[in-house]
């Protein structure tokens, strides 16, 4: 009964020992590279990534798993998780969040400083997932603004790890002027932060 | 002499009478029940007696029976005998009107949570409880939502569709 | 903020002689999401207050509205780090309302995934304890062998964590030569990353002076709060439940119960050490004990239930009861006997028990998980009166408990 499981024997070949990421655009010379700012910074930014794991349940776990040495997080910069919302630019949303723990995450959100993004793992913080009850608030973002959602019950480490990788797209193309435009502030006033 | 659950009904029997009573043994476990205001005696007679020993609570919970006026809730000891390892089962029922079942944190202190999550599901009201209140679900909470009435889905979703779910 | 109302300051803190601190939902230290309210007089815990269910996801009533084999995925999500103890608590719970037998060769491919998830889980909790005394190597590198359990796991079932694994009277399909090549690794590796693991520690004077003497409790004070698993044989009482009531043919198999003596962070780490040879011992046991089956036997994956574990697909398209069975099963419309059964297995953090009651429809009417780490939860107040804060963290993190199954 069942299909027997096969282990996948075909390695890809490597293409190149080491791959180097893409430089900015920008205009070059000898001894100096000229780019605009947002792209700096944004590269800056999306390297060195300090999340905050907000882990409540299983996909807490997976997200140990995720630190580990076997799917090392640490080498897209996050080497060093916070605790503290003052210092961590990524809020990681892992687990199923009861309705007695929402105002927790929102203050969490809250202490956090700009610019923060985050990202809603596994189903239970997208969208419920299997729990449709009276007491699991049915996704997180009935209560802070989600940047990128990761579905699985647990994702893989490797859909955490994707979904750090489009955090890090989203953080590289970023406008400097974006928090301060009017389109963020009406974001934030659809969820009753100041 | 290894205790039997003949031996156990025997000496109930012999020390409650006529209050004790509905004796079966589903899968084994011998299970009696006792009217609400003798739920302490029983428990401390097999906890003290020196042959019965049932000296550890493994459980404690209810349920919601709301066909049988009268006797909607039953609260639901699961005792165990480590010594000789036998388990029985302890029910008391009460009416939901007046739901008050006398607390069994002064024998085992294990009961004290249990007892809290009782109420917060099915509205027990435990006399001499030292902190009946509210336990898993969120303090504001006005009903008890394991009783049967109750909904499971928060009835607040206005995105999903009932008609899919075989509920329209 | 109006949603802490619920927290009134006690008096000594409004006249300042002890200061109340919020070990709140969201903390480090603990691997979930529970709140300690504590009142500190300097470093001395005066009173502790523990607010739960922050994670309280109603299982026991969306059990209510689930055939059984929908129930399983929920079991997995009770302790998840060590969810196929669950499920096969779960199905063997099942199997005693059904009146199911399960064949040997079934026991014994049980009996090693249920040893690998409490081999997994321990090894969460005792490394845990390590980070929480500032030593985080020995967390990094036995993470990688954990990695080598979930394999196994993904081999025979498909998922890492919450595996859902097994069906009522065996497993969905046969051990093939990959899951046992597999296991013949982990059998071979980790040994000597257990006894590596237990150098960095157990002689370690840091870890021993944070560790002994904290948070102890005393056997009297534990069997009356209904403490049950590693956390009570530490105190001293050697109760475990696969010795107690045997099942899935624990009896056929050879194995010592540590036994503390003090209780204390120590001891329970120690315990749990102890556990994880002995369950290394026990899937070499088993293992064993599954080759020696030849032939035909060696095929043998499920028990024989056609009304309960679905019928091979051949059969579905050809003959009229194996239609009917298929249908059934899918569609939830089983049935199920009156009656009402509980049975309970020896968990990762003691005994995990189901109370099942079933007034013969398709679901069951009232399903109630008696979960180790809630009763034994409520114990922290009196293990660490008067201790210091740190030593605090150090009893949270070596109780092992895990919020998935103690708001359940």
């Amino acid at each position: 009964m069942g299909r027997p499981v096969a282990y996948n024997v075909n390695e890809k070949k490597l293409e190149n020992d080491i791959s180097i990421a893409n430089m900015p655009e920008g205009h070059q010379g000898e001894g100096f590279f000229a780019t605009s700012l947002n792209k700096v910074v944004g590269l800056a930014r999306k390297n060195s990534i300090w999340p905050l794991p907000f882990a409540t349940s299983c996909c807490g776990i997976e997200f140990m798993a995720t630190m580990g040495s076997h799917y090392d997080l640490a080498r897209f910069g996050s080497e060093r998780v916070g605790f503290s919302p003052r210092q961590c630019d990524l809020l990681m949303v892992m687990g199923t969040i009861a309705k007695k723990m929402g105002p927790v995450v929102k203050q969490v959100y809250l202490q956090m400083a700009e610019p923060r993004w985050v990202i809603a793992v596994g189903a239970c913080a997208c969208s419920g997932g299997i729990f449709d009850t009276y007491s699991v608030l049915q996704g997180i973002d009935q209560v802070v603004p989600v940047d990128v959602y990761v579905p699985g019950c647990p994702p893989r480490p490797e859909a955490i790890i994707d979904g750090v990788m489009r955090i890090q797209d989203l953080i590289g193309k970023e406008s400097l002027r974006r928090r301060n435009g009017d389109r963020y502030k009406a974001l934030l006033e659809g969820y009753a932060i100041q | 002499m290894s205790l039997t659950n003949d031996r156990i009904k025997e000496r109930l029997v012999e020390k409650f009478g006529e209050q004790v009573s509905a004796f079966s043994e589903p899968y084994g476990m011998l299970t009696f029940e006792a009217p609400k205001e003798l739920n302490l005696k029983v428990l401390n007679f097999l906890y003290d007696d020196e042959e019965l020993k049932f000296r550890f609570l493994t459980d404690l919970q209810a349920v919601h029976y709301p066909d049988d006026k009268g006797r909607e809730l039953a609260v639901v000891y699961h005792l165990h005998n480590l010594v000789d390892n036998v388990r029985i089962r302890f029910k008391v029922f009460t009416d939901i009107k007046t739901p008050d079942v006398y607390t069994a944190t002064g024998l085992f202190s294990g009961a004290n949570w249990m007892e809290r999550e009782t109420y917060d599901f099915f509205g027990v009201n435990f006399v001499g409880h030292p902190n009946l209140k509210r336990i898993l679900n969120v303090d504001e909470m006005d009903y008890f939502p394991m009783r049967k009435e109750y909904p499971l889905e928060d009835q607040t979703r206005i995105d999903k569709d009932d008609e899919m779910f075989g509920r329209g | 903020m109006t949603e802490h109302e619920h927290i009134r300051l006690p008096e000594g803190s409004i006249e300042k002689t002890t200061t109340t601190l919020n070990l709140g939902p969201t903390h480090p230290a603990t691997h979930g999401v529970f709140q300690n309210i504590l009142e500190l007089d300097g470093e001395r815990i005066v009173s502790a207050e523990q607010t739960v269910g922050y994670i309280h996801r109603a299982f026991e009533k969306l059990a209510e509205r689930r055939p059984l084999y929908q129930v399983t995925p929920l079991t997995d999500r009770l302790n998840y780090c060590s969810s196929p103890i669950n499920n096969m608590g779960w199905h063997i719970t099942c199997e005693k309302l059904l009146g199911i037998k399960t064949p040997k060769r079934v026991d014994y491919l049980r009996v090693i995934i249920m040893e690998l998830a409490r081999i997994s889980d321990h090894l969460i909790c005792n490394s845990i304890v390590g980070v929480d005394t500032g030593a985080y190597t020995g967390f990094l590198y036995v993470m990688q062998y954990r990695e080598l359990i979930y394999e196994i796991y993904e081999e025979i079932c498909g998922s890492r964590l919450t595996t859902n694994i097994g069906r009522i009277g065996g497993f969905e399909r046969n051990f093939n030569d990959i899951a046992f090549q597999k296991l013949d690794k982990f059998l071979a590796e980790y040994p000597a990353v257990l006894k590596e693991f237990i150098n960095l520690f157990e002689r370690n004077r840091i870890f021993m002076e944070r560790t002994q003497g904290t948070g102890a409790i005393s056997a009297d004070r534990a069997l009356n709060y209904s403490f049950t698993g590693p956390n009570l044989r530490a105190a001293g009482v050697d109760y475990d439940v696969r010795v107690h009531t045997p099942y899935s043919s624990y009896e056929d198999f050879q194995f010592n119960v540590p036994v503390g003596t003090t209780g204390d962070n120590f001891d329970r780490w120690q315990v749990r050490n102890d556990e994880m040879w002995e369950s290394l011992s026990i899937i070499e046991q088993a293992y064993r004990k599954v080759k020696e089956f030849k032939g035909a036997d060696a095929e043998v994956f499920h028990a024989d239930v056609p009304e309960y574990y679905l019928p091979e697909k051949e059969d579905v398209y050809t003959k009229m009861e194996a239609l009917i069975w298929h249908f059934k099963i899918i569609m939830g419309e089983i049935d199920i006997p009156v009656g009402e059964v509980y049975n309970c297995v020896e968990g990762a953090n003691g005994e995990v028990g189901f109370y099942l009651i079933s007034d013969g429809g398709r679901t069951p009417y009232r399903l109630h998980f008696r979960r180790p780490c809630f009763i034994y939860y409520q114990a922290y107040e009196e293990m660490t009166k008067g201790s210091m804060m740190s030593d605090a963290i150090i009893t949270l993190s070596s109780l092992n408990v895990i919020a998935g199954e103690m708001d359940a």
